[in-house]
């Protein structure tokens, strides 16, 4: 007689999975007392880049706050590709939020015609910053708070401009991978078209994410979760990822933990803030 | 007949799983004075505030400007409940004590009657965290001892959270004669992977803990959470009660404050551990194994830390 066999399962290699009614229910929970509760605001402004972060943001927004009370913005660079414009289109026209777009090629344009030598990555940085300038300014006249739309993955990868996609003061996503972000998506109805195409930052013509980071999400997201619990190289070897691909992620998470924190503060006293005087955001 | 035979077989628990304004001790106290209010129109014999519950758990330095004497957070309670009742009440509540300059997580069981308030109870957390997202020992001192304490209702302990997640804790508690324990507590929550099965999987193992531990030694478990958002750490409440045979009366919201209400039976103890008499083995049998000299106990007598 052949007895049954029971076998634990190999080690995981795949991306982080996630409950996502779960995962809304706690994120709505979060925008609520965040801002009704602690802050007394019931707005909130969101930038609409077209791409499926911004899109479950304000998703999730809608439900927390209610449509009339979410303020979609669309902020085009003269270079940015028209779909991006019609993309975030499709958000508003599922969610009927309200949507302005602001074109602020003028705004960039006016600095950048001062530094004709700018690189792509600098004048990335300057259209990024400039689009939180105008969410910043757009917030304080409508009595409404910026809603931050940078998921996990791009957090650790550092691949983001600082002060500027992580400076708004919430940010509901900011602890999901890419790839929960997606199963997020479909559980929230987020039109398929942006769930289906290829993320891009839309910072130069043709960009995708993938092909400047050099390796896919869902591969980033699954190497990313082994190596945030402790896992060895060694061990993530063992899990049949490649040494490129484990050296990559762990060399853009190693170069950019500065990224993640304030600015460095030189520490010169015994009340240094955020050193010795401790208090905690909410207080 | 002894003396428990004589006690009330029945007790009436309300668990006020607050949701507190960060740092605003009065305000939070004049909301749980609203909340005794409402539970005067049916008064419970034993009411239960989580870990924090009227300040807020992550507290960093603030800790200091908030701490109380816990003969002042007695009073308090006591003047809340008689505001609202003239019944007779125990409370038991978490909160950050200030005993003369030593700063304490703790929490206290109080008897409160018209006539004032009288202090059962105190008990300090014994295990601070101090890992990850935790990080009390960098501002509070450890307590010493676990006690356990008489009520009108049978012999009491009171766990603070992680208190409560060293197995040996609620043990050395049922050990003592413990046949409830009570557990304030304020726990973030985290894992939406779905291994919670539709909770968040620090909800789910939360409670499986605290059903294994009320199965193994035939006790009530009385868990009080802490809920709102302190710095986007959302505090997941699921206050919960759970029988003697490890089944889980109620359970209150994760993520709203509210009241969870038990009735408990404290016959079902006798007769859980009639059914599964692991406690008196282990009475029987716990000389042997904490009498190990493989143990890395110290040999003698402890003073210091005798509190």
């Amino acid at each position: 007689m052949t007895l049954q066999i029971f076998e634990s399962a190999a080690p995981a290699a795949a991306a982080p999975s996630i409950d996502p009614a779960l995962a809304t229910e706690w994120l709505v929970a979060f925008l609520r007392d965040e801002l009704i509760g602690r802050r007394a605001i019931r707005r909130a402004v969101i930038g609409l880049s077209g791409g499926v972060d911004s899109a479950v943001t304000a998703f999730l927004c809608v439900r927390a706050l209610g449509a009339e009370n979410v303020y979609g913005f669309r902020l085009p660079y003269k270079t940015s590709h028209p779909s991006s414009l019609a993309d975030a289109q499709l958000v508003v026209d599922a969610l009927h939020i309200a949507c302005r777009t602001i074109d602020i090629s003028s705004a960039v344009d006016g600095y950048l015609q001062m530094e004709p030598d700018a690189d792509a990555r600098r004048r990335g940085n300057v259209m990024a910053r400039m689009r939180m300038v105008v969410l910043f300014d757009q917030s304080a006249k409508l009595d409404a708070l910026p809603i931050g739309t940078g998921n996990k993955t791009e957090r650790l990868l550092g691949y983001f401009t600082w002060h500027a996609d992580d400076s708004p003061p919430l940010n509901p996503i900011g602890d999901l991978f890419k790839s929960q972000v997606w199963d997020l998506a479909r559980y929230l109805g987020v039109p398929e078209r942006l769930i289906e195409k290829a993320p891009t930052a839309d910072l130069q013509v043709d960009q995708t994410d993938e092909a400047d980071l050099g390796i896919s999400y869902a591969r980033a997201d699954a190497i990313l979760a082994q190596l945030l619990l402790g896992y060895s190289d060694a061990q993530l070897l063992e899990r049949g990822f490649t040494g490129e691909e484990i050296a990559l992620v762990r060399r853009r998470v190693d170069a950019t933990h500065w990224k993640r924190h304030l600015p460095t503060t030189a520490m010169l006293t015994s009340t240094a803030i955020n050193e010795f005087y401790l208090r905690p955001v909410d207080y | 007949m002894s003396s428990r035979s004589e006690a009330p077989f029945r007790l009436r628990v309300a668990i006020l799983q607050t949701k507190p304004s960060k740092g605003e001790y009065a305000r939070n106290l004049g909301g749980a004075r609203e909340a005794f209010a409402q539970l005067a129109g049916d008064p419970p014999d034993l009411v239960v505030l989580p870990e924090g519950g009227l300040t807020g758990y992550f507290l960093e330095g603030a800790v200091y400007d908030l701490a109380l004497p816990a003969p002042r957070f007695a009073r308090d309670l006591s003047d809340a409940w008689r505001s609202a009742s003239s019944k007779p009440v125990d409370i038991a509540a978490g909160f950050f004590e200030n005993d003369a300059g030593t700063y304490y997580n703790s929490a206290v069981y109080v008897h409160v009657d018209p006539n004032g308030e009288r202090i059962a109870h105190l008990h300090r957390k014994m295990f601070l965290p101090t890992y990850g997202v935790f990080d009390e020992e960098r501002f509070l001192s450890r307590g010493h001892k676990l006690g356990v304490f008489e009520t009108r209702f049978g012999r009491m302990a009171l766990l603070v959270c992680e208190d409560s997640w060293h197995s040996i804790v609620p043990t050395v508690a049922a050990i003592k004669g413990a046949r409830i324990l009570i557990v304030p507590s304020a726990s973030p929550g985290r894992g939406i992977e779905g291994e919670g099965e539709g909770e968040l999987e620090s909800v789910a193992r939360w409670r499986e803990m605290l059903r294994m531990v009320a199965l193994e030694h035939g006790v009530y478990v009385i868990y009080a959470g802490l809920t709102g958002f302190e710095g986007g750490k959302g505090m997941s409440g699921s206050s919960c009660v759970i029988d003697p045979r490890g089944r889980v009366l109620v359970q209150g919201s994760a993520t709203e404050a509210c009241i969870v209400r038990a009735d408990l039976d404290l016959r079902e103890i006798d007769l859980a551990r009639a059914t599964l008499p692991l406690l008196g083995d282990l009475a029987a049998v716990l000389p042997d194994l904490l009498l190990d000299d493989e143990l890395p106990l110290p040999r003698g007598r402890r003073d210091a830390a005798d509190l």
